[in-house]
């Protein structure tokens, strides 16, 4: 079925023709008045103008968190949990509305939030709400009559700034736990995807206590940085790229606060000529793991995009993935039958062209794809690029820089130790796959890859539950996991004596 | 901090228009950062000069129009210690980086990209 595009006649999402920050549970227009027209990737034609925010909104939205803070922070972890769970049924009750809202907005294909972004943003904050009821603290008897106990508390209002890539999702990973450990936010979406957050906030405005959640669209040179170095916020979360990364410690530096990164990845996905042992169900699913590299149009830090081939399957293995990618069906995101949509921006576009131009002139060959790909009516100044597989070798520069589009990188290995230097000789480490029928080897590659995530005869699964985070430049901290209410707050030590008795020394 | 030598950093007409006019809106200097990564990666953020501490392993490529280039020196290695061209394109800045004005930000290009 084709969704009709939001603000359309029919469609399941509204559309007003502007929207404000959203500010203490209320919506606040940008103190200077000023606006900027976020595009629909698929069309190139406006959805809505969202706020172009200065430092002053900033300092708005930190008011409004440090107003909510002492009771957000002194809330039971009962009634924490209840609004988490709230969230997450306002959101459950208005899914396909929010579904085609992201996908309108980022231009990822609808089958995929629908089935993907969306309940796996529910998940996310009914997973926090049963972490933190779950929540204990410890005691420890130091001797007959001292005891410690310790509690953990909130940072307080915390910065969160995430990505164009998965705007709901990767709000979610954010604000779910730093709410399930008591903390206020104060979020700054990415330029290219300001609006379907804030259709998320007005499905929640009714739900989430004013002030504990703040979302203020503009400029990271203005707004981003006065978030990141305010004095008034006890901790950062970024995901993004590496300069930003850098500037986000230097800042947290300044202040002493803790930082958490994300900062992206160049991930290999290794497959073993075992997986071709049978045409059968685990080939298939092999075949479609390799594919994935297409998934979210290759717009995510995970990206499979640089495929390991054992070199005695390759032919045959690339033939059966070519028959593959050359099936991707491309276009309108709103039609669930789409399977990749357009790139979130010009930007993007033009930035993969050029990276494809590089891998040619530095020799890679071109499978498939290649090109921006033309699309029909309305969708003709969209930004879409063909599904594309480029085969050469791990020094290229396409293999060795995140493109954040659907190119993939292609070479052969000889064995599991050739496999294993391929695969680390990277400066990040951020995910990873191996494939093979092999379990033995399956845990040792797994083991030996540098890398925060590897999944073993799957890929570009994201429960809740499994920690999520970079080895080397990918970035600091886990995400995902509710080791993150670790990050996500402080130990407060009671150290108590049920003694009368003096030390003796004064 | 390790210097380039020779220079491998050169600059189009509209990226010396670009900082010019930056220059005249926000006074003072600037540095370029070369960034990798995810999302916004592979462009060079534009900040304020001085903004980021450039460390003993980043590699100044050069100065154009009195302005930095910095890469750090592992990403400058795992791309094979290109030359690169400054340039400005359509888009928005990503990152804390600023714009280059006009709608535009700016990108490098390999150097055999440009036209001579």
């Amino acid at each position: 079925m084709r969704y009709v595009p939001p603000g359309k006649p029919g469609s399941v999402v509204t559309v007003e023709p502007r929207y404000e920050n959203f500010i203490g549970g209320k919506w606040i227009a940008p103190t200077h008045g000023k606006y900027r027209t976020n595009l629909a990737p698929a069309t190139a034609k406006p959805i809505t103008e969202v706020p172009d925010s200065t430092p002053e909104d900033v300092e708005l939205a930190l008011d409004a968190a440090h107003a909510a803070m002492d009771s957000w922070g002194e809330a039971s972890s009962t009634h924490r949990a209840e609004v988490l769970n709230a969230v997450a049924d306002a959101i459950e009750a208005n899914k396909e509305m929010l579904a085609v809202a992201e996908s309108w907005d980022n231009g990822k294909p609808v089958r995929e939030t629908l089935a993907a972004d969306i309940p796996l943003v529910i998940d996310h904050f009914r997973y926090f709400a049963a972490a933190i009821r779950a929540e204990e603290g410890r005691s420890t008897e130091i001797d007959k009559d001292t005891v410690a106990y310790h509690f953990r508390e909130p940072l307080g209002v915390v910065a969160q700034i995430i990505p164009f890539n998965f705007p709901l999702l990767m709000a979610a990973w954010k604000l779910a736990p730093a709410l399930a450990a008591g903390n206020c936010s104060v979020m700054k979406p990415a330029s290219p995807t300001p609006w379907s957050i804030l259709k998320l906030m007005e499905v929640l405005e009714d739900v989430l206590p004013p002030g504990i959640v703040n979302i203020i669209n503009g400029p990271g040179a203005d707004i981003g940085k006065a978030l990141a170095t305010s004095p008034r916020i006890a901790k950062v979360g970024f995901t993004g790229e590496t300069v930003t990364g850098r500037l986000i410690m230097q800042y947290a530096a300044q202040n002493l606060i803790p930082s958490t990164l994300e900062l992206g990845g160049k991930s290999p996905n290794i497959f073993f000529d075992d997986v071709m042992a049978e045409d059968d169900a685990f080939f298939n699913k092999a075949i479609e793991g390799l594919v994935l590299y297409a998934f979210n149009k290759g717009e995510v830090c995970t990206c499979p995009s640089r495929a390991l081939i054992q070199r005695d399957i390759y032919d045959e293995f690339m033939a059966r993935c070519l028959e593959r990618v050359a099936a991707i069906r491309q276009g309108d995101p709103m039609d669930t039958d789409t399977m990749l949509g357009p790139q979130v921006s010009a930007q993007q576009l033009a930035k993969i062209g050029s990276y494809v131009d590089i891998g040619r002139n530095e020799g890679a060959e071109v499978l498939i794809g290649g090109s921006p790909a033309n699309m029909p009516g309305d969708l003709s100044d969209g930004y879409f690029f063909q599904p594309t597989i480029l085969k050469g070798d791990n020094k290229m520069r396409v293999f060795q820089e995140e493109i954040f589009g659907p190119v993939l990188a292609v070479t052969t290995f000889a064995d599991e130790a050739e496999a294993l230097e391929i695969a680390n000789d990277t400066l990040y480490g951020l995910g990873a796959g191996v494939w093979t029928r092999d379990g033995n080897r399956a845990y040792r590659m797994g083991r030996k890859i540098k890398a925060g995530r590897v999944w073993t005869n799957c890929y570009h699964l994201y429960p809740a539950g499994a920690a999520f985070g970079g080895y080397k430049i990918s970035g600091i901290g886990r995400e995902n996991h509710l080791m993150m209410l670790d990050h996500y707050s402080q130990t407060k030590n009671l150290l108590v004596s049920y003694s009368p008795d003096a030390l003796g020394f004064f | 901090m390790i210097v380039a030598d020779p220079a491998r950093i050169a600059a189009t007409d509209a990226a010396r228009e670009a900082i010019a006019t930056l220059r005249a809106a926000r006074g003072g200097s600037f540095m370029f950062v070369q960034s990798g990564g995810c999302c916004g990666g592979s462009v060079p953020q534009c900040l304020p000069d001085g903004e980021l501490i450039v460390g003993d392993h980043d590699v100044l490529l050069g100065v154009v129009d009195d302005c930095p280039f910095y890469i750090d020196d592992r990403l400058d290695e795992a791309w094979g210690r290109p030359s690169l061209v400054l340039d400005v394109a359509p888009g928005h800045a990503e990152g804390f980086s600023l714009g280059a004005g006009d709608g535009t930000r700016f990108v490098t290009l390999p150097s055999a990209d440009v036209p001579t």
